[in-house]
């Protein structure tokens, strides 16, 4: 089973390496001669004007958390996506994907639903406070 | 083959194993708050790895997409809206308390391990056979029928989530807008 | 259809890996090319035709030129992480593509290997993860750098591809109600059964196909690199091979999310209109023809890439978040309820896979792109600047000739 991942750290390991010989190759072969003027951050011909570092908007925050917040439903929407088949049909499927007569169920769609909802109402909060907006 | 694949097998936990602790030690003692929130990713990366060693690869590749992809994104954000890139006094935590209660904790939590690992472990049951090639079926299955109910009560903790983030970014704004609006008795 | 085992396995694994290597850096390179000389032809100019027959050695001498620059490192950067970045962006460009199966099993004398580098039962996952991980070079490019530019590039990056990871995200929870699994094979399969998932899933399809281009960072969403505000984003401080290896990164996405956009929607190596390549045993000649299938898919998807970026203006930032967060984000969930219930209506009514079952979809599809081309057009969210303008300027362009005509009736009651 964990072995059908060895080559994906084969690939890791060769990309690496990739990456480590191209870096060090252009390090080798290219000659630095720095000067004070070129060692300065660029910004458009003028002197930098204090730290590029400081504190910026934070929207980019939020954006962030909000983000979390999300991408932990879409990783729940994946298993209730894959079972989704086979909760909506309390039978196994015949041969052409149908579900037998009487055999439909609810329960896939419904309990997803109420786990939407709830999420919702986040989503209708974040969107009436202005979070979502830029400008 | 059966030797080699055992050997391999134990070759990665070893190695893995190995990479995550080395990248949790440098990332305590990093003092670039920036280095340290990398080495952190990298210690993720590796319990990923660690994951798809016992049979848990859905498991692994969430761990990647939450942990290193989202959650340290965050971090890394942090770090950076609060410009505490640089060595800063702000962030020495080393005060006498500040390391005794850290002391304590990194006590209890190794006489948790010792005990945890000396234990017999109890019966479990048995790891659901993965159906084919479907690993996210059986986790699936458990997640939407057994527990049903942990996994509705998570959506009011996401949502608990969303709410404390707009609480807490929105309460810099009004100040930042300009002269700050009195809110009435109750602000 | 025995796997090969032990050494063999590992030897074939290797060369599998290299092949789709080389393959990857090919066309990157070649990507360079035609992106310039495509772009010359929108345009109506000749481009780069100098160095070999019709420019064709163009990539081999930026490339000696690239790691024979001088390179750079801004006196006030982080040299470590500044020296890591280009690598942090690279690496998970090149890992990502691990899962994709580029064509039908190939027979060899040890055994019938897949022609992805690496069958994952995690599928997909594998890919949102490792392509989740992209983020790091490009902030800690802007980060490092020192520079305002770059930081603001790097931030407004990190912001768009979280954003949009999410839209891709959603995007795929279509493809698995359908699929039932999330490894590559399965979802291929499944198109060969049914039909291609851009016919089933028309507006995942899309907003999957839009997510792309922000996640590659590509025009129109291309804000992290707005070279009319930010110079060239969080990219500005580096140079020579480091600049190189952003670049390299960008065009190895794109060919991934080409790749990948194939994978999910367009029937993978499914070759249209016949069951050739799907049944029967193996050969290495369907392994040929599903590869060199697969292979255009993609050629056309980079082509798409570089057709869209020379032919729309960028996006503002804040319609770029407004569009993921507040048109995509809604729509998807809305979507997989309305998919969900449509594939719940077909199992009441005792619809099994085929025709009544594409037919159905189709047009649930076809409705609901046309109801939202149709909302998404009255300049409410997402609008340009230029369409509000719009309405009111002719709005008073309205009472203008209204005046007038108030006066010229006036007139000619005067006279």
């Amino acid at each position: 089973m964990a072995s059908a991942y060895l080559p994906v750290l084969l690939l890791l390991a060769f990309v690496i390496a990739n990456a480590g010989l191209i870096i060090g190759a252009s390090h080798l072969l290219n000659k630095r001669r720095p000067t004070p003027e070129k060692l300065q951050p660029y910004e458009s011909g003028i002197a930098p004007l204090g730290d590029a570092r400081d504190r910026f908007s934070v929207k980019f925050y939020l954006v962030a958390m909000l983000f979390i917040v999300f991408d932990i439903e879409t990783v729940f929407l994946v298993p209730w996506g894959v079972l989704y088949r086979e909760l909506s049909c309390v039978m196994p499927r015949l041969a052409d994907g149908a579900c037998p007569a009487g055999a439909v169920s609810f329960f896939g769609l419904g309990e997803m639903l109420v786990f939407m909802a709830i999420l919702v109402v986040g989503f209708v909060y974040v969107w009436k406070k202005g979070a979502l907006q830029w400008d | 083959m059966t030797w080699t694949a055992a050997g391999v097998q134990l070759a990665h936990f070893w190695i893995f194993g190995a990479i995550a602790i080395a990248s949790a030690l440098l990332f305590v003692t990093r003092r670039s708050p920036v280095a340290a929130a990398l080495w952190l990713v990298n210690t993720m990366f590796c319990l990923a790895a660690l994951y798809v060693l016992l049979e848990a690869p859905f498991v692994g590749a969430v761990q990647v997409l939450v942990y290193a992809g989202a959650i340290m994104v965050v971090f890394l954000f942090v770090v950076m809206l609060l410009n505490l890139g640089r060595d800063d006094a702000r962030l020495d935590l080393r005060e006498p308390g500040v390391r005794g209660a850290a002391l304590l904790v990194g006590l209890l939590l190794a006489v948790e391990l010792v005990v945890a690992s000396r234990t017999p472990a109890e019966a479990t049951a048995p790891l659901p056979a993965a159906e084919g090639t479907n690993v996210v079926a059986p986790v699936a299955r458990a997640l939407f029928t057994e527990h049903l109910v942990a996994f509705e009560v998570t959506s009011v903790l996401l949502l608990a989530a969303i709410v404390g983030a707009v609480a807490l970014a929105r309460r810099e704004s009004p100040a930042s807008r300009g002269p700050a609006v009195p809110e009435g008795p109750a602000a | 259809m025995s796997e090969p085992t032990g050494l063999a396995w590992v030897a074939l694994s290797f060369a599998k890996l290299l092949a789709i290597f080389v393959v990857y850096l090919g066309t990157v390179a070649y990507t360079t090319l035609a992106e310039r000389r495509i772009s010359a032809w929108i345009q109506d100019r000749h481009g780069p035709n100098r160095v070999g027959p019709q420019g064709l050695f163009q990539p081999i001498a930026d490339g000696i030129k690239n790691l024979l620059k001088e390179e750079t490192i801004p006196g006030s950067a982080s040299p470590w992480l500044f020296v890591l970045a280009p690598a942090l962006a690279f690496v998970p460009a090149f890992v990502t593509w691990a899962v994709i199966p580029w064509g039908a099993p190939l027979p060899t004398p040890w055994g019938t290997i897949s022609l992805a580098v690496a069958d994952l039962p995690v599928g997909f996952l594998f890919i949102l993860a490792i392509s989740s991980l992209g983020v790091y070079g490009i902030t800690l490019a802007g980060w490092s750098s020192n520079n305002k530019y770059s930081l603001l590039g790097g931030l407004r990056s990190s912001a768009q591809m979280v954003s949009y990871e999410i839209a891709m995200g959603l995007s795929t929870i279509p493809v698995l109600l359908l699929a039932g699994n999330v490894a590559m094979g399965d979802i291929v399969a499944q198109q060969q059964a049914t039909s291609w998932n851009a016919v089933l899933l028309s507006v995942a399809f899309l907003t999957f196909l839009v997510s792309a281009f922000a996640e590659t960072n590509r025009l129109p969403f291309d804000l992290p690199e707005a070279e009319s505000e930010l110079v060239a984003g969080y990219h500005t401080e580096y140079s020579a091979m480091k600049y190189s290896m952003f670049m390299i990164a960008e065009y190895a996405n794109m060919m991934t999310a080409g790749a990948f956009i194939s994978t999910l929607f367009l029937g993978g190596w499914d070759i249209p209109f016949t069951t050739w390549d799907s049944t029967g045993a193996p050969s290495a000649l369907k392994s040929a023809a599903t590869f060199a299938m697969l292979y255009a898919k993609t050629l056309f998807w980079l082509f798409f890439f570089i057709w869209v970026r020379w032919t729309l203006p960028r996006f503002r930032y804040d319609q770029l978040m407004a569009l993921g967060w507040r048109v995509l984000l809604p729509l998807l969930l809305a979507y997989i309820v309305l998919i969900a219930s449509v594939l719940l209506a077909l199992d009441a009514v005792g619809i099994g896979r085929g025709g009544a079952y594409v037919a159905t979809l189709f047009g649930v599809n076809v409705a609901v792109v046309a109801v939202v081309a149709f909302w998404l057009d009255r300049g409410r969210l997402v609008s340009p600047a230029a369409s509000r303008l719009q309405v009111q300027e002719l709005e008073r362009l309205r009472q203008v000739a209204a005046r007038r005509a108030a006066i010229a009736a006036a007139g000619s009651r005067g006279t």
